[in-house]
C-alpha cells in the first residue's frame, strides 16, 4: 500500500493550570482513533485505580507517576496525531507557572497554539503569560477553545464575553490568525464533530481548524536563504562541502552567497542532501552546500543569500529567563546562537514585562520565568536576523557556565508589543 | 557524491522533514560531544538511526562507534544481521556482554530462562563509564511509550545514569545543547517524533534491509501472558503451556523472553504498512512483557538509566 505523504503541523497547548488542556488533548485523541486499545485500556484502569471516574481523559498525556498522582502536567507531552493529508506533533504543555520553561520549551517550534481556557473564569493570568511568550515566540496563529461550556448552559453570552476578551488581548500581541471556539473537552462538543449544543455558532470544530490552519508558516520568511555551518565534510575527490540545515529562503545552485562574518562572496555549485544531488533545497532540510570557492570556513559560520544578517558582538534582545537565581547585570554566561556557542557578558538589563498590562518596567535583575529586555555583548561576532524575520537565526539560549544548565530563552530584538 | 539527475523542485514531505531534523540532531550531537556513541540493537529503530547516521557524515565514515548490549538473550537472526551491516557499512561495532557483568558480581544471574532485561541497564552504565562516552544515540521515538513521550531529545543523565523527569533542561528551537561536566551524559533520541509508521514508510522508501524475524515466517509460539513467544533456548515451554506452529512475525526486537510475535501473513515491507496502517494495538502493548510491570515501568527503568 502506497500512503500518500503529507505534511506536518506543529502545535503546542497552552492555557493555565485546570482549564483542561491535557483533557482536549485526550479527547481529540481519542474521538479521532489515534490511540490503540491497549493505550485506551491503561488510561481507564489508571483512573480507575485513582478514583477519578471511568475515563480520565488528561492521563492519555499525563504520563509521569507525579503527574497522576498529583492530576497537572508537570512537562511538555509529545503525541502524534494524523489525518489523511497531515501530520501533527502536538505537544501537550504544562499549565503551572513553575514550569513555563517546559512550556516554551514545546512553544518554541509550534506553528500554531491550541489555547485552552475555562469560560467561568476567563483568561488566567497563566494563560496571559503563555499568549505573551507564544506570541514572543513568534507564534502566529491561535486556536483559542472556551472550555466547560457544558458547565454554564451552553450560554453564548457567556461564550461572546470570552471571545472579546480575546480578541482585545490577541490584537494587542499581535497574533495573526485567532479562531475561537466554544467547546466542552469533557463531552467532546465541537471538539471533532459540530455540537448540537450550540447551535448558534457556525465556526469549525477545533479539529477541522487544526487541519485547515497554515503548517510551516513560522518558517516563512522574505529575508532570505541561511544556513548554519554544522560540520565541514570532506569529499573523496579532495575539496570540503558545507553541512547545516536550512532556514529562511530555497538555496539555488549558482546562487550568489556569502560567508559568513568572514564576509565572502562566492556562488553555489552544487547541493547534496539525503536523497542525492538537487537543484534547490528548501526550508527544514539538511543539506551540504559546495561553494565555488575553496574558503576556510567551519563549524559556528553561516551561508547566506541576500537580505544579509548583521554581523555583531552587541545584541539587544528579548529575554525569559528560567534560572533559579536572577539573572543580573554583569553577569557571565555561555550563549549558543546556531551552531555557535561563544561566552556572553551581560551588558544591561533595560527593563522588565508586566504581564498585566504589557508595559516595560524599569527592573536592573529578572527573575524566574520574568520576560525581560537586555544588551549583551558576546566575545565572539554573531551572525543574526531580527528574530521576527527568522525564528532560527534570531534565537539563542544561555547556559550557565557550571551546571551548563540551559538558564534563559532570547530572542533577538524588541518584540512589537514591547 | 551521487550523480542522479537534478530533480525538479518539488515540497518536502514529512518524511523529508523527518529525516533533515533527524540528521541535524546527529550532526549537533557529534559537533558537541566528545565521544558519542550509537546504540544499535539490530531492531529497525536503530537500523533507521544508523542509516541516517551515515547519511549525515557520508562520504566521511562514521565518527563514532556502534555499541550492542548483549543481554545473551537475543534471537539469532538479529545477531547475525547486527554482525553483517557492521561489517558491510564498515562501521566499529562494541559489544558490552549482560553475562559479563553477572561473571563479575555487579548483577545477580536470574538463570538460564529468567529475564535479563533489567540487568542490562548495569552492563550499559559500565560501557558507557568505561568507554568515556558522553553521548549515545539510541532509536527510541516519543510514540513507543508515555515516559518517552516526556523526554527531551538530548536527554541530560547525571554521573549515575539517572534521568529525572522533573528538572528536564529546557529545549528551546533547534538550540540543541550537548554540554556535560566529566561523569555525566547524554542520551540523544533522534528518530523522537518519529512514529512507527512512519519508521516503515521510511525503511519503504530508503529499501532498507532488516533481520527477517520482522516478515512473517513459520515459528514455534507458545502463548504465555497473552503473548506468542518464541520457542527456544530462552523460552520453554511450562506445564500446560503448547507449543504450535503459526505463521507470525515481531513487530519490535528485544530478549527473546520478553518480545512477543504477531500472527500476520505481512511478508514484505509494503504488507507491513499496510498492517500497521489500521493496527489498533500499540507495538509495545502488543510485544513487549517488559513494560508490563507496572503502569509507569518505562519511567521507572528510565530513571535508573535504561535506554
Amino acid at each position: 500500500m502506497k500512503l500518500a505523504t503529507k505534511d506536518l503541523l506543529r502545535l503546542a497547548t497552552i492555557g493555565s493550570v485546570d482549564d483542561g488542556k491535557s483533557t482536549l488533548i485526550g479527547r481529540l485523541l481519542v474521538d479521532t482513533r489515534q490511540l490503540f486499545d491497549d493505550q485506551l485500556d491503561a488510561v481507564v484502569a489508571a483512573s480507575e485505580k485513582r478514583g477519578v471516574g471511568d475515563l480520565d481523559l488528561s492521563f492519555v498525556t499525563d504520563g509521569l507517576r507525579a503527574e497522576r498522582e498529583q492530576g497537572i502536567t508537570i512537562d511538555v507531552a509529545y503525541r502524534y496525531a494524523s489525518t489523511p493529508s497531515r501530520k501533527f506533533i502536538i505537544a501537550d504543555c504544562p499549565g503551572h507557572v513553575q514550569y513555563t520553561s517546559n512550556m516554551a520549551t514545546g512553544a518554541s517550534t509550534a506553528d500554531l497554539a491550541l489555547v485552552v481556557m475555562d469560560v467561568a473564569h476567563g483568561i488566567k493570568e497563566q494563560t496571559r503569560r503563555h499568549l505573551c511568550i507564544a506570541a514572543l515566540l513568534g507564534v502566529h496563529s491561535l486556536i483559542v477553545c472556551v472550555n466547560k461550556m457544558d458547565k454554564v448552559d451552553w450560554s453564548q453570552s457567556a461564550f461572546q464575553r470570552e471571545v472579546d476578551e480575546v480578541q482585545s488581548l490577541s490584537s494587542e500581541l499581535g497574533f495573526k490568525s485567532v479562531t475561537i471556539i466554544p467547546v466542552s473537552a469533557l463531552l467532546g462538543d465541537n471538539v471533532v464533530d459540530p455540537s448540537k449544543n450550540t447551535p448558534w455558532y457556525e465556526g469549525p470544530s477545533v479539529l477541522s481548524a487544526l487541519e485547515t490552519s497554515d503548517a510551516g508558516s513560522w518558517a516563512r520568511t522574505t529575508r532570505g536563504a541561511r544556513l548554519p555551518i554544522q560540520w565541514v565534510l570532506r569529499q573523496s575527490g579532495g575539496g570540503r562541502t558545507y553541512a547545516g540545515m536550512i532556514d529562511g529562503n530555497a538555496f539555488h545552485v549558482g546562487d550568489a552567497v556569502t560567508l559568513l562574518p568572514a564576509n565572502i562572496e562566492t556562488k553555489i555549485r552544487a547541493i547534496n542532501s539525503g536523497s542525492g544531488e538537487r537543484g534547490e533545497a528548501g526550508v527544514g532540510l539538511s543539506v551540504d552546500l559546495d561553494l565555488d570557492d575553496e574558503t576556510d570556513a567551519g563549524r559556528g559560520d553561516l551561508i547566506a543569500s541576500a537580505p544579509l544578517p548583521t554581523v555583531t558582538k552587541e545584541l539587544t534582545a528579548t529575554i525569559i529567563w528560567f534560572g533559579d537565581q536572577p539573572l543580573v547585570e554583569g553577569q557571565r554566561l555561555r550563549l549558543k546562537h546556531t551552531t555557535k556557542v561563544t561566552p556572553v557578558r551581560v551588558q544591561a538589563i533595560t527593563g522588565v514585562m508586566d504581564i498585566e498590562t504589557l508595559v516595560i518596567d524599569e527592573s536592573s535583575t529578572l527573575t524566574t520565568n520574568q520576560i525581560g529586555l537586555a544588551t549583551l555583548v558576546t566575545a565572539d561576532p554573531l551572525v543574526v536576523d531580527d528574530y521576527r524575520d527568522n525564528r532560527v537565526t534570531g534565537s539563542f539560549v544561555l547556559i550557565d557556565v557550571v551546571t551548563n544548565a540551559t538558564v534563559a530563552a532570547g530572542m533577538v530584538g524588541r518584540a512589537s508589543f514591547f | 557524491m551521487t550523480t542522479t539527475p537534478l530533480r525538479a523542485p518539488r515540497t518536502a514531505d514529512h518524511l523529508d522533514l523527518l529525516e533533515s531534523h533527524a540528521i541535524f540532531i546527529l550532526r549537533e550531537v557529534v559537533a558537541e560531544c566528545e565521544r558519542p556513541v550509537l546504540l544499535f540493537s539490530g531492531g529497525k529503530d536503530s537500523a533507521v538511526l544508523l542509516h541516517l547516521a551515515l547519511k549525515a557524515f557520508a562520504p566521511q565514515q562514521l565518527p563514532f562507534p556502534v555499541l550492542h548490549i548483549d543481554t545473551g538473550q537475543n534471537f539469532p537472526e538479529v545477531l547475525r544481521y547486527r554482525d553483517e551491516q557492521a561489517a558491510s557499512l564498515g562501521v566499529k561495532l562494541l559489544v558490552a556482554k549482560v553475562q559479563d557483568s553477572i561473571d563479575q558480581g555487579k548483577v545477580a544471574d536470574p538463570g538460564p530462562m529468567g529475564s535479563r532485561n533489567r540487568l542490562q541497564t548495569v552492563t550499559l552504565l559500565d560501557a558507557i563509564n568505561d568507554n568515556g562516552f558522553d553521548a549515545a544515540f539510541g532509536g527510541a521515538r516519543r510514540d513507543e511509550d508515555k515516559a518517552r513521550a516526556k523526554e527531551r531529545i538530548l536527554s541530560f543523565r547525571d554521573g549515575f545514569g539517572q534521568w529525572d523527569p522533573r528538572r528536564q533542561r529546557p529545549e528551546l528551537w533547534q538550540l540543541y545543547q550537548g554540554k556535560v561536566n566529566p561523569g555525566e551524559h547524554l542520551r540523544a533520541f533522534p528518530l523522537s517524533d518519529w512514529t512507527e509508521l512512519d519508521i516503515w514508510q521510511y525503511i519503504e522508501r530508503e529499501q532498507m534491509e532488516l533481520p527477517e524475524i520482522y516478515f512473517a515466517h513459520e515459528r514455534d509460539v507458545l502463548l504465555r501472558d497473552d503473548m506468542w513467544l518464541a520457542v527456544g533456548p530462552f523460552v520453554e515451554p511450562r506445564p500446560g503451556e503448547t507449543v504450535e506452529r503459526r505463521v507470525v512475525r515481531f513487530r519490535t526486537v528485544g530478549d527473546a523472553n520478553c518480545t512477543g510475535a504477531v500472527d500476520s501473513p505481512a511478508d514484505t515491507i509494503a504488507a507491513i504498512i499496510e498492517e500497521i496502517a489500521i493496527a489498533n494495538v500499540s507495538e509495545r502493548g502488543a510485544t513487549r512483557a517488559d513494560d508490563r510491570f507496572s503502569e509507569t515501568a518505562m519511567e521507572d527503568r528510565k530513571r535508573e538509566g535504561y535506554f
